[in-house]
C-alpha cells in the first residue's frame, strides 16, 4: 500500500464528524460520530484504528483537526464539489444539507466548481431544523421523512425560524392536527426554503443531492417537486464531504487536481452509485 | 488621571467605559493592522492618527474651537466639505465603526437597523463619543430610510442640519441639489459667523482636490501587479481621510504615495507573487471595521481596490476649478458630488457598470460584495451587479454581516471557497 492510493478524508461538521477511507478508488471504511464537545478525542480515537494514508481534513472544525494531525484543509464546499464530481460525473450542480448548514454549488465545465451558496447564521433549512421538529412531534429522526410520505395531505407551516415553527408545531399538535401531516408541512416549506436558496445559483439539468438530510426520503421527494431540475442522491449521502476531502488528498498525492484530469466534467467517467 | 482622560470627563464622557472601548480597540488594531508584515514605513503617521482619533485629534479641535472654530460632524461623503473648510470649520465623519457600542444602539433603536448607524448612535447614547460634545452642528442627509428616520430623533437634541438629496439623478433633481448646496452654504455661515469669500472657496476646492488625487494615486498604486500596500493599511488611510486634518493629512499621504511608487519599482509588496486579487464593492468599513478585509487578506487573497464610501466614493471626480464666482463655485461642488454613485439613488445604472469596469481595471480575480446587514439598498442592487460580474466572467460573492465577529468562522468559509473556485481555471 502507498500513500498514493490510500487516503482519509475527515469532515468534521458541526454536528457529526465523518472520516472515511478510500482504497483504491473504492470505500473502505467509513465512521460518523456526534462532533460533541469534545470531537478531537473521538478523532483521534478512530485516526488510531484506522491504516494510514493521505489524510485531509474539512468542515467547520477542519482548523481543530490541522492543529492536531498532519493534515492540510479545504473548505466544505471545495470538497463537496469535489465527491460531486466523483459520484455523479454528469451533475450540474451539488445540493448539500448538512446539520447547520446548507448549500448549492454549481460544477461548471472549467474549474473545480462555480458560484455557490450558502445559508446565513440562520438554521432554517437545515437538518437542524428537521430534528427540532422531529422532537416536537415526537419521532425519532431517521422516523419522520417516512412518517411525512404517510400524510394524505400538508398542514401549512408558516414560519421558518426554528424557535416560532416549533412553537407553531406545538399549538398544530395541540389543536389536534395529524402529526403526518404536520410533518409533511414541515418537509415542504424546509424544500421551499433550500429551492429558494438553490434558484440563486445555475442547477442546470441535474443535481446531486447530499449530506444527512438526503437520506430522508421525504426531503428528497419534496425536493424533486421544487427544483427545476433533476435530482440525483447517491449512496451515503452523509459521507459525501468526507469523501470529496479524501479524493482530494489523493489529487494533491498526484501532484493536484489538474494532473488527475478530474475536476473537469467526462474526463474521468466513474461508477456514479445512484439509489433514485 | 490622565491629561487626556481628564479632557473626556470635561466634555462629560463616560471615561471608564470609554477606556475600555479603547482597550478593545487597540487589541483589535494590534491583531488586524500592526501584525501585519511589510508594512510601508509611511504607515508609521496614520498609526498615529489612528490611535489619535480619540486623542490628539480631539485636543486639536478642542484647541481650535477655543480660538473659534466651529465642528461639523457628517455621516455620508455627499456633504461637500469644501463649503465647511471653507467657513474655517472643521468636518469630521462621526460614523462608527466599532461594535462595543451597538448594544446601547439596541437599547434604544430597533434591532434591525444597519451596524454602522447603530454604532454611531451607541457611541452618542453610552457618552463615549468624543466628538458628541464638542460638534457645533451635525449634517444628515436624506439617503436610506435609516439615516432619515435617525435625524428625526437626534435632531431634537442637536444642532441639526438635513441636506435633502434628490432620488433620482434627473435635470430637476440636479435642481433641487443645487440649491440644497446653496442652504448649506448659508446654514454653515450661520453657524460659523464667516461669509464664504469665492478666493477661499477656491483654496478648499483645490484643497479637497489635492485629497482625492493623492487618495486616487494610492489606489492605482494598490492595483500594480505586485501591491506596494495592503489592502487593510490602504483602508486605514482612507477611513482616515474622513477624520483627519486635511492638509497635513495630504501631506503624509504625499510621503507614503512616493513610498509605494519606489517600492513599486522595487518590487516590495506584503504579498507573495501570483497572490490572488480582490475588489471589495458596496458598503463603507469605517474606521474601526477591518472586518471583511482581515478575513480576505488572512485567507489569502488582497484587496486590490475598495468601490465604497471609504473608497472610490469618497475620492473619484474632482470640482472643476475654473469657476470664479461663488454661484459658479457652488454649482461645480453641486455638480461634483452628485455624480457618487450611493445605491440610495434610483436608477443607478452607473454604479452597476462601475463595478464592473472597476473590477477589469483592477484585475481583480473575484469581487467580494460587502453588505452591512439590513442596508437594503446596497443588499437588493447586489443582485443585479452580481448579474453584470458573472456576464461579465468576473466570479464574485454577496457577504451580508454586521459589525460582531460570530459570524467571522463563516465568513471565512465562503471567502475562502471562493478563492478556491478559481483555481482550476487558468488565470
Ligand atoms: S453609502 Fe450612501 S448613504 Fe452611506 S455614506 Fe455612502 S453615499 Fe452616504
Ligand atoms: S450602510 Fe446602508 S443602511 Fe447603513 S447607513 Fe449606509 S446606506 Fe444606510
Amino acid at each position: 500500500m502507498s500513500a498514493a492510493t490510500t487516503a482519509i478524508g475527515i469532515d468534521l461538521g458541526s454536528r457529526m464528524t465523518k472520516v472515511v477511507r478510500l482504497s483504491d478508488g473504492d470505500l473502505t471504511d467509513a465512521h460518523v460520530f456526534d462532533t460533541g464537545h469534545d470531537p478531537l478525542s473521538r478523532l483521534l480515537e478512530v485516526m488510531e484504528g484506522m491504516e494510514a494514508g493521505a489524510l485531509l481534513a474539512t468542515g467547520y472544525g477542519r482548523y481543530l483537526a490541522r492543529n492536531h494531525l498532519p493534515c492540510a484543509t479545504v473548505t466544505e464546499i471545495r470538497a463537496c464539489a469535489r465527491a460531486a464530481r466523483r459520484l455523479c460525473p454528469d451533475c450540474d450542480s451539488v445540493i448539500d444539507i448538512g446539520g447547520q448548514d446548507t448549500k448549492a454549488i454549481e460544477l461548471p465545465e472549467r474549474g473545480w466548481f462555480g458560484r455557490f451558496e450558502m445559508n446565513d447564521r440562520c438554521a432554517a433549512g437545515t437538518g437542524r431544523f428537521l430534528e427540532v421538529m422531529a422532537e416536537a412531534l415526537g419521532y425519532g429522526l431517521e422516523d419522520l421523512g417516512p412518517q411525512a410520505l404517510r400524510a394524505d395531505r400538508p398542514v401549512q407551516i408558516n414560519s421558518m425560524c426554528t424557535v416560532f415553527a416549533e412553537s407553531e408545531v406545538i399549538s398544530l399538535i395541540a389543536r389536534g392536527e395529524d402529526r403526518r401531516r404536520i410533518a409533511l408541512g414541515l418537509h415542504a416549506a424546509t424544500a421551499r426554503r433550500v429551492a429558494a436558496m438553490a434558484s440563486r445559483i445555475d442547477t442546470g439539468r441535474r443535481a446531486l443531492f447530499v449530506g444527512g438530510v438526503a437520506k430522508n426520503p421525504c426531503m428528497v421527494a419534496n425536493l424533486r417537486e421544487e427544483l427545476p431540475c433533476e435530482l440525483i442522491v447517491p449512496e451515503r449521502p452523509e459521507l459525501a464531504v468526507a469523501i470529496g476531502a479524501a479524493l482530494i488528498a489523493l489529487d494533491e498525492a498526484h501532484g493536484g487536481a489538474e494532473a488527475t484530469g478530474d475536476p473537469g466534467r467526462g474526463n474521468r467517467a466513474e461508477a456514479a452509485p445512484r439509489s433514485d | 488621571m490622565s491629561e487626556h482622560n481628564q479632557l473626556l470627563a470635561d466634555l462629560g464622557l463616560d471615561v471608564q467605559l470609554h477606556d475600555k472601548l479603547l482597550a478593545s480597540q487597540a487589541k483589535s488594531y494590534r491583531d488586524i493592522i500592526l501584525s501585519q508584515p511589510d508594512r510601508p514605513g509611511a504607515m508609521a503617521y496614520f498609526d498615529r492618527a489612528a490611535h489619535g482619533a480619540h486623542g490628539g485629534r480631539v485636543r486639536e479641535i478642542v484647541d481650535a474651537r477655543e480660538q473659534g472654530a466651529k465642528m461639523i460632524g457628517t455621516f455620508c461623503v455627499y456633504v461637500p466639505e469644501e463649503i465647511i473648510l471653507a467657513a474655517g470649520a472643521i468636518p469630521v465623519a462621526l460614523c462608527g465603526g466599532t461594535t462595543f457600542s451597538v448594544p446601547y444602539a439596541e437599547k434604544a433603536f430597533p434591532r434591525d437597523i444597519c451596524p454602522l448607524v447603530k454604532s454611531t448612535l451607541g457611541l452618542a447614547l453610552a457618552d463615549i463619543c468624543p466628538y458628541g460634545p464638542i460638534k457645533d452642528m451635525a449634517v444628515g442627509e436624506t439617503t436610506c430610510d435609516a439615516k432619515k428616520k435617525v435625524w428625526d430623533v437626534i435632531s431634537q437634541s442637536v444642532n441639526f442640519h438635513v441636506l435633502e438629496l434628490p432620488q433620482k439623478k434627473t435635470e430637476r433633481g440636479g435642481d433641487l441639489w443645487l440649491h440644497e448646496v446653496h442652504e448649506f452654504k448659508e446654514r454653515v455661515e450661520e453657524l460659523t459667523g464667516a461669509r464664504i469669500e469665492p478666493g477661499v472657496l477656491a483654496q478648499k476646492v483645490r484643497l479637497m482636490n489635492r485629497k482625492r488625487r493623492l487618495l486616487r494615486d494610492l489606489n492605482e498604486l494598490r492595483m500594480a501587479p505586485r501591491p506596494p500596500i495592503s489592502g487593510k493599511d490602504a483602508l486605514l488611510v482612507m477611513q482616515l481621510a474622513l477624520i483627519d486634518e486635511p492638509e497635513r493629512f495630504c501631506n503624509e499621504l504625499e510621503a507614503l504615495v512616493a513610498e509605494l511608487r519606489q517600492r513599486v519599482e522595487d518590487g516590495v509588496s506584503p504579498f507573495a507573487p501570483g497572490t490572488r486579487r480582490v475588489l471589495v464593492a458596496g458598503c463603507p468599513s469605517v474606521l474601526g471595521n477591518w472586518k471583511i478585509h482581515h478575513i480576505i487578506e488572512t485567507s489569502g487573497a488582497a484587496v486590490v481596490c475598495d468601490e465604497s464610501c471609504t473608497g472610490t466614493r469618497y475620492f473619484e471626480n474632482l470640482v472643476d476649478e475654473g469657476a470664479q464666482a461663488v454661484d459658479e463655485q457652488l454649482e461645480a461642488i453641486a455638480e461634483r458630488y452628485l455624480r457618487i454613485d450611493c445605491s440610495c439613488f434610483t436608477p443607478n445604472t452607473e454604479r452597476i457598470e462601475h463595478v464592473v469596469e472597476l473590477a477589469g481595471e483592477c484585475r481583480a480575480d473575484a469581487v467580494v460584495q460587502y453588505i452591512l446587514q439590513y442596508c437594503h439598498t446596497y443588499n437588493i442592487e447586489a443582485i443585479r451587479i452580481a448579474r453584470a460580474l458573472r456576464s461579465a466572467g468576473i466570479p464574485s460573492l454577496e457577504i451580508e454581516t454586521d459589525y460582531s465577529e460570530e459570524d467571522a468562522g463563516q465568513l471565512r468559509t465562503r471567502v475562502e471557497a471562493l478563492l478556491e473556485s478559481l483555481q482550476g481555471v487558468s488565470p
